[in-house]
């Protein structure tokens, strides 16, 4: 009876105790989950496309924002460097589609898969060559994102919220609503959303695979360096940020592979859900650092009841 | 020409149903054993036997069972690190609270501990598929590593946090343990290996090889045709985190001495689907092959500087070595999707029509 109390109602009763803390919570929760939104986002476009697992998401994140601090570093300025590692990431998509991807257009899903793992593996190797293995600082005020905070005080507590994540999550909007608008209204977008159709019925329309797949690539690298720059405002540009890709693994999940809003809905539910998870029963109960599990076995548990994700295309399955 | 199997008859099913049927194959297959078994003891130093010869063994356990998943019964799984942890984690808790037991015994019961968290992680995939599944698997991964952290229980409240082997006798010959010798240590892990692969060679071809071949081919298919998808899929996950639980054991027993959480981490299983894959999934020889290409050749890449006298950092050759390794991958999978064994089943079939080529 005891540990049913602490475990189903005592978390409860703090929540509705102190409400400005809660607040704290799912704002921190919430940031989390909008950058969770972006990188799911970059695999989902690339799946969809091209129904290539994208293991190197997390590695371009990295790699995005390691060429923007360290051009920096060489003397470009801010307003210079922007454009410049766009152009880098176009190089980089552009070479991925014509060394890795064209010659193996047809192979079985799994081995796409390992071999976006052997660019995240190269890439590794190559960023740590070229910018070194040392955490570096993102420019932000360069950049001119706002540094401050924000005080509130909702039923007489306190609420901190950083400029930059407020920065973050209308980036992030700005920059979903333009992809959605690209996808939906251009002609370009909808080629896209054909190729991720039927590949055969896009081909014989006259639509260019590998233009579009370079395109595709080139977009999840604006989308790494976006989330590169807020992330790297939040917590350092390193080889670390690797790992959030993982953390946009069971976002798919839950969101379904082929889906842009489930990658949305799907990265906000759980960056929020893992910090009211981690905080108040999490750090009590379990001695913390469960936000690294916490998401795929929620995310499991979702697709027990709806194999697909809550928003991915139905299976149907023929002999 | 060198490998004709003409004039070579079977007059008996048993020889037919034999392991290797084409005397050619038998004779190499001796010759391997040959080498591993007698050659390689006599002629290699303690670094080979420490850096190369043991971890190459025991990572093409590790991958015999992920490839028993994922290349026969076509399940992809990325969680193979953390159930070698089970397995570690399994025998040392036993070597723990029973001291006199044999570390034979201890080692092979610790695999069904693996196996029975192998089959609780397993049940998704009889709702969930491919890629789902895949992300599935890494629940159990991040899940199992954070439990070898907390729970203190399984490290005996070590201070370290980590697990130590302490010194094990077998037969009056020290196996473990810091005074144990390379040799005896090579020795028993080849053994073992050996062992666990002529049994999976055998339950591969069987009755539970097939079925699991027939669902990785096609599971509705299978089972319209009576197959137990269930049963299928479940004995696959046992049977599979059986051996790479044991492979964690003899991992931690046999290589290390001993282990922290992050040894299992998610590199670990990457690194197991490596070797499974440019191995080539489905096949048995090809576990070792990519072992051999995978793990031995970072030791290799860091004696060739020091070899030429080429003065370079070793945090710089670190990266190169990330990016060469990363192109070797991508290279492979463009050359031979289907992995090395490809390669020796391509070279076998030339050598049998020589020299004519067709």
């Amino acid at each position: 009876m005891e540990a049913l109390y602490t475990v189903f109602i005592d978390p409860f009763v703090q929540m509705v105790e102190a409400p400005d803390f809660l607040l704290q919570v799912l704002w921190e929760g919430l940031v989390s989950g909008v950058l969770y939104s972006l990188i799911a986002l970059g695999f989902v476009l690339i799946f969809k496309s091209s129904r290539i697992f994208n293991f190197a998401q997390g590695i371009m994140v990295v790699f995005a924002a390691l060429t923007l601090v360290g051009l920096h570093e060489n003397g470009v300025p801010a307003w210079a460097a922007v454009p410049l590692t766009l152009l880098v990431m176009y190089g980089l998509a552009f070479s991925i589609e014509r060394v890795v991807l064209r010659p193996l257009i047809n192979q079985p899903d799994i081995v796409l898969f390992m071999a976006t793992i052997g660019v995240t593996l190269f890439l590794i190797g190559f960023g740590e060559f070229v910018f070194g293995g040392e955490n570096k600082v993102m420019i932000t005020e360069q950049l001119g994102i706002p540094v401050g905070s924000l005080e509130f005080e909702p039923f007489g507590g306190f609420l901190l919220i950083e400029e930059k994540d407020v920065t973050a999550v209308a980036l992030a909007i700005l920059l979903v609503v333009g992809l959605l608008t690209f996808l939906n209204k251009s002609s370009m977008g909808r080629a896209i959303r054909a190729l991720g159709d039927d590949h055969q019925a896009a081909l014989s329309v006259g639509i260019s695979l590998s233009t579009i797949w370079v395109l595709v690539w080139f977009i999840a690298g604006v989308i790494a360096l976006v989330t590169g720059i807020v992330w790297g405002a939040r917590a350092g540009v390193s080889f670390a940020l690797e790992v959030i890709a993982y953390k946009a693994l069971p976002v798919l999940m839950l969101g379904g592979l082929e889906s842009v809003s489930g990658a949305i809905i799907g990265g906000l539910a759980i960056g929020i859900l893992e910090k009211l998870f981690e905080i108040y029963w999490g750090q009590p109960l379990l001695g913390g650092n469960t936000e690294t599990w916490f998401a795929f076995i929620f995310a499991l548990i979702v697709l027990l009841f709806r194999p697909q994700g809550l928003f991915g295309e139905k299976i149907i399955e023929r002999i | 020409m060198f490998y004709r199997t003409a004039g070579q008859f079977k007059t008996s099913y048993a020889a037919d149903q034999a392991l290797y049927p084409i005397r050619q194959d038998a004779v190499l297959l001796g010759l391997v054993l040959l080498i591993a078994y007698v050659v390689l003891p006599l002629t290699a130093n303690e670094f080979t036997f420490r850096a190369l010869l043991v971890p190459v063994l025991i990572y093409a356990l590790a991958s015999l069972g992920l490839n028993i998943l994922t290349g026969f019964a076509g399940q992809l799984s990325l969680g193979t690190g953390a159930f070698m942890g089970v397995g570690a984690y399994a025998c040392y808790k036993l070597l723990t609270i029973f001291p006199d037991m044999n570390i034979v015994i201890a080692l092979f019961l610790s695999g069904f501990f693996s196996a029975g968290v192998g089959v609780a992680f397993g049940l998704p995939s009889l709702r969930i598929k491919g890629f789902y599944l895949a992300i599935a698997t890494l629940a159990a991964q991040f899940f199992l590593v954070w439990l070898f952290e907390k729970a203190g229980w399984l490290y005996n409240y070590n201070a370290s946090g980590a697990i130590e082997v302490r010194t094990l006798d077998l037969f009056g010959l020290t196996v473990t343990g810091p005074t144990a010798t390379p040799i005896t240590q090579y020795y028993f892990v080849l053994v073992t290996v050996t062992v666990i692969t002529l049994l999976t060679i055998n339950l591969t071809r069987g009755r539970y090889g097939r079925t699991w071949k027939a669902v990785r081919d096609m599971d509705i298919a299978a089972e319209l045709v009576g197959i137990n998808l269930m049963r299928a899929k479940l004995t696959a996950f046992a049977v599979s985190s059986y051996i790479i639980g044991i492979s964690g054991a003899l991992l931690v027993f046999f290589f290390k001495g001993a282990a922290e959480p992050n040894l299992f981490d998610i590199e670990s299983s990457f690194l197991i689907l490596f070797i499974a894959i440019i191995g080539g999934l489905g096949s048995i020889l090809g576990n070792f092959l990519g072992a051999i290409l995978i793990v031995a050749l970072p030791v290799i890449l860091n004696v060739i500087p020091d070899a030429f006298g080429i003065p370079i950092n070793s945090a710089t050759f670190e990266h190169i070595n990330d990016m060469i390794i990363g192109a070797l991958i991508v290279t492979i999978l463009i050359v031979e999707p289907h992995g090395l064994a490809r390669f020796w089943a391509v070279i076998r079939e030339k050598l049998i029509i020589w020299p004519f080529p067709h």
